[in-house]
């Protein structure tokens, strides 16, 4: 097990590297830089600037530099707002984003798994159908429009809950997290289905109805663990693809987390902000893959043995 | 049989302990989304302690009066800080600030400035004129990046220290006679100098401070951060969460602070206009920043009172790439303008209130009325552009419009695209591209028609007609008229007269309007909520609010 973690981790530094490479010449060769504007930029200040942020020597220096830096940590001063660095800014931000996405994965999680286990005890029944659409539902209604509707609803006509913010107003975190777990518990939701139904044939789970167990204790204590196992492999892209994908999100209940940074660092070609949020979130996709992949290992048996045998 | 009730026993005291977990894990979770407290909105509880609730666009870049730019920063970096002169907050009419007076020399060109004895910064250090002279060296560093140091070149000399023709910043017309007395020497007689000195280019900066974080003319030190920034406006910055929000809170030491009513305010960074809407109907904001334009319509028919749609010193207009083949007989470029119905434009499309513009400075600019013989005439530009060889539209080469990716661009220039089809029998393709590219693209000119909009700095013609002389950072249409730039640049500035000033804008605006090398489309407005509890915030044309002018009053009805 440790062994396969390290071996993954090293991999990870190429994998890095690449994605540090690609990104820094693709936004340094986006047409437009980080000093243009509407209004028209007097020569002497865009020679001051490109001085002050080392954008006057040649692409390759500045990118062995910037790769020295990151290296030690340092992803630079941000272009766009003058005395912030990137860490600043992605500390700002993290945290918030975090717990946005912890709580929308809890939301995903609890609706999802109970609705899919659900199903799956009486396939093709009412209790089946009824989720499953649900679930249908929930995966192609995009959280631009979920989230509009949910606010429209619960916060203007209903006013049980505030429209906008994080932590500024009671319950102000839970249409957000709702809006932002929805699709991914319709995933889930799916994918716990097929997991049950594939365990639920088991040769194993006759044995135990045979043994007459109740239903309940062969779902808890025979079936989920085998059941939830793509639900488990899910998760590490599900929970990097929350934390990246919450911009949408934090733009329509206007929370101040990393997703808007990230999008309006494109826009203004703010090329240490982009290229600093890339790393930082390749970084963590490549970890929580890392750990959904050996939570999987340790649920599943068979994989464990495979790993011993290879090594 | 021991082996299992062992196992049973430990798996019952997890589950025990799971159960407890999980309670404990639930309720976490319901006091972490909803906290604890009661639900009184932003508005209510700020008009009982004085704290103005304000939707503020975006993220201020900075707060360093002398690198910001944008209209966000301009509301905050107003609240903290004043210049020698403020402007009336209906009228924009000088108005005595820190100086409690001036006296200008009759031939227009030196300004003397009696500071107040009473003027302090917000750590309660003396405000003097040689922290003006000091400021004004800073605004002229190039190194800092100021894009607003031209805001100073009708000071003498200024524009040469900037440039590196001269070195000795002695030289420059800015001088600290005593403590309390700045004189300021002009190239010329400028008639709207006072207004530039309400601009945050100008604004003083606290020296102590910035070389606390840094040296003069280094961009991004920590000086403007709170619990850092010293300052000499009604409020004081107390906090700055990025992304989240920025409060000020009045200043003891403003010289003024007996009548600054508000205690508090909160700028708010909304991107999305339209979550801005909804928490204004919330009641999580005082002030809106904007609008969405599909709702303006709704709060019309309603005839709600907090819908607030006024004049703006701006004008939205299309350039034309007077460099492309199509585009160099001024005759094809009057039939385009001619050819645009402006009225239905604004009254179908825009739909915000805005005024159909037919010349470049909007009316009404410092006593300003531009008169134009521009009108929509599609008989006349048919007429016209058969004269320039395309009868009836045919042979004219392909051509498209370029505007920067934004839905309400895209409507505009599909309805002038339908409008020139109809009335010139001419095909315009349409072509969007990101932001930066499209600047990009203009500023190289590459495009043939591109869309284009200028907000005033200050009250002025001078400020929309210099934009074109030639070769001008701003102009980018390639037209150069010699004869222009010497009524813009020698003549104008020579008029001591108001009157024969304008004259000789009108006389530009005219020539411009021949010519035409632009498109004039609209006279922006604002449009934007305004909850009836805000009092005394007046609209005016540069959108500027006199904070400490403000108070919060919830009517008795």
């Amino acid at each position: 097990m440790y062994r396969f973690a390290i071996s993954r981790l090293l991999q990870a530094i190429p994998v890095l590297l690449m994605v540090i490479t690609v990104t820094f010449f693709l936004v340094h060769s986006a047409p437009g830089g980080p000093f243009s504007a509407d209004k028209a930029v007097p020569p002497e200040v865009i020679k001051a600037l490109e001085e002050q942020y080392n954008l006057n020597q040649p692409v390759w220096q500045q990118y062995l530099s910037y790769l020295g830096d990151v290296i030690q940590g340092d992803f630079g001063p941000s272009f766009k707002y003058p005395g912030r660095t990137v860490n600043e800014l992605i500390t700002a931000g993290l945290p918030i984003t975090a717990e946005l996405a912890f709580y929308a994965m809890l939301v995903a999680l609890g609706v999802g798994i109970t609705a899919g286990v659900g199903a799956s005890m009486r396939p093709n029944t009412m209790q089946d159908y009824l989720p499953m659409t649900g679930a249908m539902i929930g995966i192609c209604m995009p959280s631009f429009l979920l989230g509009p509707l949910l606010v429209l609803i619960f916060g203007i006509h209903l006013d049980w809950l505030p429209v906008s913010g994080w932590g500024d107003i009671p319950g102000d975190k839970i249409l957000p997290s709702i809006t932002l777990g929805t699709g991914y518990a319709a995933y889930i939701a799916r994918l716990s289905r097929g997991g049950m139904l594939e365990v639920l044939s088991q040769d194993y789970i006759r044995t135990a109805r045979a043994k007459g167990l109740s239903e309940r204790l062969i779902i808890v204590k025979h079936a989920l663990r085998g059941g939830l196992i793509p639900v488990v492999a899910f998760l590490g892209p599900a929970f990097a693809g929350l934390l990246a994908g919450s911009f949408v999100v934090e733009t329509i209940f206007q929370i101040p987390g990393l997703g808007r940074f990230y999008v309006q660092a494109a826009f203004n070609r703010d090329y240490t902000l982009i290229l600093g949020m890339t790393i930082f979130l390749s970084t963590l996709i490549i970890l929580f893959n890392l750990l959904s992949d050996m939570l999987a290992i340790w649920l599943n048996p068979k994989l464990r043995q495979e790993i011993r045998g290879t090594n | 049989m021991i082996f299992y009730s062992d196992k049973y026993s430990t798996r019952h005291h997890f589950k025990a302990l799971s159960s407890d977990f999980k309670a404990l894990l639930l309720l976490t979770i319901v006091f972490g989304l909803t906290g604890c407290g009661n639900n009184e909105s932003n508005v209510s509880s700020g008009n009982k302690t004085g704290t103005l609730y304000w939707g503020n666009g975006t993220e201020p870049q900075s707060l360093d009066p002398q690198i910001a730019t944008g209209v966000p920063e301009h509301h905050i970096i107003s609240a903290l800080m004043e210049g020698l002169v403020l402007k009336d907050r209906k009228t924009l009419e000088p108005r005595p600030g820190v100086a409690e007076s001036w006296d200008i020399t009759k031939n227009g060109t030196v300004y003397t400035f009696k500071l107040r004895d009473s003027a302090r910064w917000s750590n309660g250090d003396k405000h003097i004129a040689q922290d003006y002279v000091w400021s004004w060296w800073r605004a002229l560093q190039p190194a800092l990046g100021n894009l607003y140091a031209y805001m100073l070149f009708p000071i003498k000399n200024a524009q040469q220290y900037y440039e590196g023709d001269i070195t000795d910043f002695s030289e420059v017309g800015v001088k600290a006679i005593d403590d309390q007395t700045l004189q300021v020497t002009l190239n010329y007689p400028t008639p709207y100098f006072l207004q530039l000195l309400d601009h945050y280019s100008l604004f003083p900066v606290h020296q102590a401070t910035i070389e606390k974080f840094g040296t003069a003319d280094q961009r991004g030190t920590r000086w403007t951060y709170e619990g850092n920034l010293v300052s000499n406006g009604p409020f004081q910055l107390v906090d700055w969460k990025i992304n989240r929000r920025i409060v000020v809170q009045s200043n003891p030491y403003y010289w003024d602070a007996n009548n600054v009513s508000l205690k508090e305010i909160v700028f708010i960074p909304i991107e999305n206009i339209v979550t801005e809407e909804r928490m204004f109907r919330a009641g999580q904001l005082h002030v809106t920043s904007s609008l969405p334009a599909d709702k303006i319509s709704t709060y019309r028919e309603a005839n709600d009172p907090e819908l607030r749609v006024a004049p703006y010193l701006g004008t939205y207009y299309y350039r034309l790439n007077v460099r492309k083949p199509q585009f160099q007989d001024p005759r094809v470029r009057r039939a385009l303008a001619m050819s645009v119905d402006r009225q239905r434009l604004v009254d179908n499309i825009t739909r915000g209130g805005q005024i159909p513009a037919y010349a470049m400075t909007p009316p009404g600019t410092m006593g300003y009325y531009p008169k134009s013989d521009l009108k929509f005439d599609p008989k006349g530009a048919r007429r016209l552009l058969a004269e320039a060889g395309y009868p009836n539209g045919e042979g004219f080469p392909a051509t498209e419009i370029l505007y920067n990716t934004n839905e309400g661009h895209r409507k505009i220039a599909v309805a002038l695209q339908e409008m020139w089809k109809k009335n010139l029998n001419v095909d315009i393709r349409l072509l969007n591209q990101e932001w930066k590219v499209y600047l990009n693209s203009e500023s190289a000119g590459e495009y043939e028609i591109s869309r284009a909009g200028w907000i005033g700095d200050y009250v002025d013609p001078n400020n929309f007609l210099d934009l074109f002389l030639c070769g001008g950072g701003n102009n980018r249409t390639g037209w150069c008229n010699e004869e222009y730039d010497r009524l813009i640049l020698d003549v104008a500035p020579s008029k001591s007269s108001h009157k024969e000033r304008l004259e000789v804008f009108q006389q530009a605006e005219t020539m411009l309007l021949n010519e035409m090398p632009i498109i004039p489309i609209y006279t922006y407005t604002t449009v934007q909520l305004v909850d009836s509890s805000v009092k005394n915030f007046d609209a005016n044309i540069m959108n500027a609010a006199s904070y400490k002018d403000i108070y919060l009053q919830v009517n008795q009805e």
